[in-house]
């Protein structure tokens, strides 16, 4: 288990504020099943505005198809989710709507190869949102530079290291300027040394105020970024806490097997 | 938060010289022809090969051959190689069938304009490949058919018994081309589709299709068919042939095409969703470019297949490229040893012209989309 240490990022904690009122997602009693097995089992969250949740918990535990039934990405079965204020049903057109608020970075990057940087960047924007290309353009500018990388502009995915890469996947979810950012493992596909710079990437957004879900193992970002981190396990939310609470007093059992193996 | 990055390259290095020794005519030969025992018995065995059949082919195709005859006589004769003048003398036919001579020039013009505008289109650097593109994919049909078959604008009517040859040949494999490559995208998306009718009518299409001899689409398209229609209309036999071609070979491109949609990974389908790109513009913007790149040398295998099989048409009565090859192969004025031989020497040589330009076309697109690592 790589893990960045706490020092080694500096964190401004002021800016990353939580709404009393506006709420973000709303899950109740959600269920998902793949065939018969029961994936996620009555999952009721709650998340306000300008949250950052960390979401951990051992492989196979959910947390993935949790999020990725935020944007639809899977299907949920029973239940309710509602996602800045527009439920999730079957029907496309709200699925699209949703997805055009929600950006999602994924493990493995999933940048177009065909397309360059700026491609990536403004063909969402083009042809989702009809923003004019000059402009697209220049916000898919200010975005590169924000995660440091203005100059791999003209280059495509394969020219870039894994690091570039999941910072262009980040910058090309914020050219669509969404509300809320779910991270699937952003980190897992990356070598150590290129995990920080996407961390810090990540660090910077949270500090702008971005509603952000992130299912991590990377514990010192949760415990430095995250306002609440929620443990996962058989696709149960096991238990949710702020991070300090959650590290140093964990409730349950499992909790706290599954820190003892990955924290030393 | 503070740039802690200490030094980040932005060029490459430059690349160095290779070592002297790997260049030259030598040092090619010496690593390439003579590098051991095995690989320079190789060599000499393969140039004591062409010692043996170079100078043998030369004389029959060049050498002994005969370019300029009146009729078969000189052909005739028992050292003659092969018999060139009667290709030059029945070349017209072989490109133009029976169309009438006086009208070739129609035939020219469209071939001509057809040539201009896929130049356009295939050259990647040329502007303007949206006009070019309406132009060849409804002006021109439309174009060539008043103009090859006439009857309007004052131009004597011709009618499709009299087209043959290589024009033939051409018309049957662009049309093929033409309707199969979009078709069967089309027919590969239904085919994945979630929707079970879209989904069932696809395979059942594909499949059914793509488990007949072409030979039985053709002659069911001209002898079955006719038995189906109401008394007294009459449907054009090329166009029943073009049909019959065309969807059959919708069916092999939709599955060349399917095999490029399931080998993108699933990733890039939901980064496209993920970003809120509905199904068309998924399809057309990501998973398209990629997946028909992918599937390149098998469309293009499927188009210099489909170019050779239209010499298939020969059985239901028309005379393409090889047809008219054929119908010629026995006359009597020109009768040699090696008159059919000649007639279908030529015959191969064009088709080879055409598929092998197809094949440098698709190793050049390769070379010119492939961007670098895959996802």
């Amino acid at each position: 288990m790589s893990e960045v240490k706490e020092e080694d990022i500096s964190v401004d904690r002021s800016k990353m504020t939580v709404s009393e009122t506006d709420v973000a997602i709303e899950i109740n009693d959600m269920n998902k099943w793949y065939g018969d097995f029961h994936v996620l089992k009555d999952i009721n969250l709650k998340v306000m505005k300008g949250e950052r949740i960390v979401i951990a918990g051992p492989s196979g535990s959910g947390k993935s198809t949790l999020i990725r039934c935020i944007n639809r990405l899977e299907e949920h079965q029973q239940g309710q989710i509602i996602v800045d204020g527009i439920e999730l049903t079957s029907d496309l057109k709200r699925i699209d709507e949703v997805r055009r608020e929600v950006g999602m970075v994924f493990q493995h990057f999933n940048l177009f190869p065909h397309l360059t940087i700026m491609e990536n960047c403004t063909l969402a924007p083009m042809w989702v949102r009809g923003i004019p290309k000059a402009e697209a353009e220049e916000t898919a500018m200010h975005y590169l530079e924000r995660v440091k990388i203005p100059e791999q502009a003209h280059k495509y995915p394969g020219q870039l290291s894994g690091g570039q890469q999941q910072r262009v996947a980040i910058a090309r979810s914020l050219c669509m300027n969404p509300n809320i950012m779910l991270f699937d493992e952003p980190t897992s596909a990356l070598d150590p040394e290129m995990i920080k710079e996407v961390l810090e990437v990540m660090v910077n957004l949270a500090e702008t105020g971005m509603t952000m879900l992130c299912v991590t193992h990377e514990m010192g970002f949760a415990r430095q970024v995250a306002n609440r981190v929620i443990f996962m396990d058989q696709g149960q939310i096991i238990e949710q806490n702020e991070p300090e609470e959650f590290f140093n007093n964990p409730q349950h059992e499992r909790t706290k097997l599954f820190l003892s193996q990955i924290l030393h | 938060m503070s740039n802690k990055f200490a030094y980040v390259r932005t060029e490459m290095a430059q690349a160095m010289p290779p070592p002297v020794t790997q260049t030259g005519v030598v040092g090619w030969m010496r690593k390439n022809l003579f590098s051991d025992i095995p690989n320079t018995i190789m060599t000499l065995l393969a140039f004591a090969f062409l010692v043996w059949t170079v100078p043998t082919l030369y004389n029959f195709l060049i050498g002994n051959a005969i370019f300029v005859a009146e009729d078969g006589t000189p052909c005739r004769a028992p050292e003659a190689g092969a018999c060139w003048a009667y290709v030059i003398d029945r070349f017209d036919f072989y490109i133009y069938g029976f169309y009438p001579e006086s009208e070739y020039w129609r035939p020219n013009l469209v071939f001509v304009v057809a040539a201009a505008l896929i130049t356009h289109l295939l050259w990647p650097e040329l502007p303007f490949k949206g006009i070019s593109a309406i132009a060849f994919f409804v002006g021109l049909p439309i174009f060539a058919v008043i103009l090859l078959n006439g009857g309007s604008f004052g131009l004597p009517q011709v009618t499709t018994e009299k087209w043959g040859g290589l024009m033939l040949t051409l018309i049957i494999a662009s049309v093929g081309i033409v309707v199969s490559l979009p078709l069967g995208v089309v027919l590969a998306l239904g085919r994945r589709s979630h929707m079970p009718f879209v989904k069932y009518v696809s395979i059942a299409f594909i499949e059914l299709w793509r488990a007949v001899p072409l030979i039985t689409v053709l002659f069911m398209a001209s002898v079955m068919l006719p038995l189906f229609l109401p008394e007294g209309t009459t449907i054009d036999k090329i166009l029943r042939a073009l049909v019959g071609v065309a969807l059959f070979q919708t069916a092999y491109m939709a599955e060349v095409v399917r095999g490029g949609l399931q080998a993108l990974p699933k990733g890039q389908y939901e980064a496209a969703h993920a970003l809120g790109l509905n199904y068309f513009k998924s399809m057309y913007f990501i998973i398209l470019p990629q997946a028909l790149k992918h599937v390149i040398p098998g469309i293009v295998n499927s188009f210099i297949s489909l170019f050779k099989d239209t010499s298939l048409v020969s059985i239901v009565g028309l005379f393409d490229l090889l047809g008219t090859v054929q119908a010629t192969s026995a006359l009597v004025e020109w009768k040699a040893p090696h008159q059919a031989t000649t007639g279908y020497l030529f015959a191969a040589a064009v088709f080879w012209i055409f598929c092998f330009g197809m094949s440098r076309y698709s190793i050049y697109m390769e070379r010119r989309l492939d961007t670098g690592h895959k996802e």
